[in-house]
């Protein structure tokens, strides 16, 4: 008998996606050169393995696709709401027969585990479609007045964390409300938005409707300074939301922003400490901590510290990392190079800060941009890695005594997405959850979602609501 | 008379600090909890780990016949089984033990004498355990005087729900005490139970009171293991031995059929409690169909085909 237990290795096959050599950019549904020829390299984080050639958007591309959107909405937003509906609706049908080969698409190019991609991404892009085409014919209903009109062209620029959901969070609502969209997806995910650009050729989506472009921050800058953009959309860094700000303000262009965030996880001392463990594992390590509403900040009450510190590195010693297309795999790769060398400098400067550092004893590929499971104890208000997003999978430790105390310091950040609150007390959920200035609070769960229920920001963690009814606002002419 | 962990033998020094002590215990989210098990039943187990996690799981079989029509041919028809599961391949491990009623048991134990094959054998008025204390305890000593290795006993639900902890924890001691030499395997009845926080307040009186191994269920009501109470249960043997050093076996019993459902039992315990406890010393299956569904699917692998229920025998 043999001494362990030793899963086989179990990966996805690849052969049910089939990636081109070399992509166009979308404009007016059609596939096209960027007018300048050129191109860039999108790899697999995993194996750095270049998987396909884009088009490099420019300025006079960005202007092409704003024109094809402009034209495209006079038709478009003049449609029955249940006319776009009827396309929403086709579209959600096509991504979910389509799933399988659309997770394991997001999994070469981001560096994911396919067991994220196939049972949380995909499920919940479809469910986004389906939800904001529930709301198409239904618009005078949402509380926004009586025939809310469409703005008009959307620029909508989005983050590689997770690159087909974050798609379906800003076209699903504004194709919902009659707006036309012109998208660019990050630098290093750009596959699955040309993908989806296909799904809409597939679903008879009129021309012009969806526009993609593929290319890096000067394509998004050129998008979202462009004059005759009337709604701007972005989730990415809280840096670049800051100059969009600054980009657009004086200008008659509607913005949502949706940036960085340091979530706190709050855990009391009678908490159910095996889940609360394993909602720290899903707040800070699901898609390797690249999440902006990650709960990277942990604080937990100083009576259950040992306890719980001594489960978290024991749950986190179990963690299965590598090859992210095998079923098994809980941590997959992290996305680019730059974001590694980003994480990997942030936990230097916790360590020169005197914060301990413990990394989960697991092996890394030789191949591909890796990064253990990491966390830091001892932490402080004062050190960097309780301030600072990371971004990547590692957790901030820090204790409190009193209710008060957690709440003060889960509020004590330039950030406010996300917090998470683990006690047995249902009437302490409800007190400290009043108190937390944070977009979302999860109670006794973290990094739960749903189309149904608004997500966005306080302070430097941006501003609009997406999702929802809420997420509708940002859409239409409500003023 | 055996004691409790000195780690926690002020927890059972009146019925008053064990009940503060039981609930002091963390609480369990049941979602969480849920959840947590169904993500580790998609591990995805094939080939090398698939044929060891069968063979794994054949040797922790209690091969269990508990019926008020078993004879002495059907026990030494079971106790055959358990000797030699599939008798076209004798390199198929044996199970673990056969697990019979009181009166079965010097059956079983002739039957299986020799073959490190152990008998199990149910006692303390079993499944109901509504029974005087004496008689509970004749149960078991009768159980044992049959040669029984194994006492997996009922606890008293209904002082359990009626908050008589201490009631339930002495009882287990004195069934213990009956034991000598055989391993005592406490069963909860998880489905009558009701809740989760119940499940890990029981888990912890039977460790407490000195079980061997902590069992789910009967196998005689509606809802018996699944994978969400036996996590909970591994979680409760890991704690323990952290906080005691000492080691104690977990028994999901009922309902468990097929090979995928094993193989995921397989898996919470490797994740949860750790490799230490994939061993027929320190886990169970407390099943009878199970059997047939691992030959089945250890002649599929071995063969490349599958061979039908008629290649593996019916007892």
């Amino acid at each position: 008998m043999a001494s362990a237990f030793e899963y086989a290795p179990a990966p996805e096959s690849r052969a049910v996606v089939d990636i081109a050599p070399s992509y166009g950019l979308f404009i007016d549904g059609e596939f096209t050169e960027a007018a300048d020829g050129k191109v860039f390299k999108t790899v697999s984080p995993s194996s750095e393995e270049v998987l396909s050639e884009v088009a490099r958007a420019g300025a006079a591309d960005v202007d092409r696709a704003v024109k094809a959107a402009r034209k495209a909405f006079e038709k478009w937003s003049a449609l029955p709401g249940s006319e776009r509906a009827k396309y929403l609706f086709r579209i959600a049908r096509i991504i979910q027969e389509r799933s399988r080969e659309l997770a394991v698409l997001e999994t070469l190019d981001n560096g994911k585990p396919i067991k994220e991609t196939r049972d949380a991404d995909l499920p919940l892009v479809a469910a986004h479609f389906f939800y904001y085409a529930g709301w198409a014919d239904k618009l005078d209903h949402a509380g926004y007045g009586a025939n809310p009109r469409p703005l008009g062209v959307a620029g909508q620029v989005i983050p590689w964390n997770f690159p087909l959901l974050m798609l379906a969070w800003k076209i699903a609502p504004a194709l919902a409300t009659g707006n036309t969209v012109v998208l660019k997806p990050a630098e290093t995910t750009p596959l699955s938005a040309l993908f989806f650009a296909d799904i809409c050729r597939q679903a008879g989506l009129p021309k012009g409707v969806v526009n993609i472009l593929t290319g890096y921050g000067d394509a998004g800058e050129a998008l979202v300074t462009h004059p005759d953009v009337n709604k701007v959309a972005f989730t990415g860094s809280t840096a670049v939301g800051k100059a969009i700000a600054r980009s657009v303000a004086g200008t008659d262009k509607k913005v949502t922003l949706e940036l960085g965030g340091k979530g706190a996880n709050i855990v009391f001392d009678d908490a159910p400490i095996d889940q609360a463990v394993e909602g720290i594992v899903t707040g800070i390590f699901f898609n390797q901590g690249q999440v902006c509403c990650a709960g990277s900040r942990l604080l937990v009450q100083e009576s259950v510290r040992d306890e719980v510190l001594d489960a978290l590195k024991r749950r986190l010693s179990t963690l299965r990392l590598g090859d992210p297309l095998d079923k098994n795999t809980d941590i997959g790769a992290i996305n680019s190079a730059e974001q590694l060398a980003r994480i990997t400098a942030l936990v230097e400067t916790g360590e020169a800060e005197g914060a301990e550092r413990w990394s989960a004893p697991c092996e890394l590929p030789s191949s591909g941009y890796w990064f253990a499971p990491t966390l830091f104890t001892n932490v402080t208000q004062a050190h960097t890695v309780a301030r600072d997003e990371i971004f990547g999978p590692v957790l901030s430790v820090l204790t409190f005594r009193t209710p008060d105390e957690a709440v003060a310091k889960a509020n004590n950040s330039q950030y406010g997405l996300s917090a998470g609150i683990w006690t047995e007390k249902g009437s302490r959920i409800l007190a400290v959850a009043n108190k937390l200035r944070a977009g979302v609070v999860w109670a006794n769960t973290f990094n739960k979602f749903d189309p149904t229920s608004p997500f966005g920001g306080y302070k430097e963690s941006g501003y609009g609501r997406e999702g929802g009814r809420h997420g509708l606002e940002a859409y239409l002419d409500v003023r | 008379m055996p004691t409790t962990a000195p780690a926690f033998s002020d927890a059972t020094a009146s019925d008053s600090a064990l009940r503060r002590f039981l609930s002091g215990l963390p609480g369990v989210d049941a979602v969480g909890l849920e959840a947590r098990a169904a993500s580790l039943g998609t591990r995805s187990i094939k080939t090398t780990a698939k044929a060891y996690a069968i063979d794994l799981a054949i040797s922790m079989i209690d091969l269990t016949t508990l019926e008020g029509a078993d004879t002495p041919g059907k026990v030494r028809a079971l106790a055959a089984k358990a000797v030699h599961p599939d008798p076209t391949d004798r390199t198929t491990p044996r199970t673990a033990a056969v697990c019979v009623y009181p009166d079965m048991a010097a059956t079983a134990a002739a039957a299986l004498a020799g073959s490190g094959v152990k008998v199990a054998s149910v006692a303390t008025a079993f499944p109901a355990g509504r029974a005087a204390l004496d008689v509970k305890l004749a149960d078991v000593r009768d159980a044992v005087a049959a040669g029984a290795d194994e006492i997996d006993m009922v606890i008293d639900r209904g002082a359990f729900l009626s908050g008589r902890f201490l009631k339930v924890y002495e009882e287990i001691l004195a069934v213990k005490a009956e034991c000598g030499a055989a391993r005592l395997k406490v069963i909860f009845e998880t489905g009558e139970l009701s809740t989760y926080d119940n499940i890990r307040r029981a888990s912890w009186i039977g460790m407490l009171a000195g079980a061997d191994f902590i069992k789910t269920s009967t196998g005689k009501v509606a809802t018996n293991a699944t994978p969400a109470n036996t996590l909970l249960m591994l979680e409760a043997v890991r704690d323990f031995r952290a906080a005691t050093g000492v080691q104690i076996g977990v028994k999901p019993a009922g309902g468990i059929r097929t090979t995928k459902d094993a193989v995921k039992f397989l898996v919470l315990v490797n994740e949860t409690a750790g490799e230490d406890w994939l061993d027929p010393h320190w886990f169970r299956f407390g099943a009878s169909s199970l059997l047939n569904d691992l030959l089945m699917q250890r002649q599929k692998l071995s063969t490349g085909r599958y061979s039908g229920p008629d290649y593996v025998t019916v007892d």
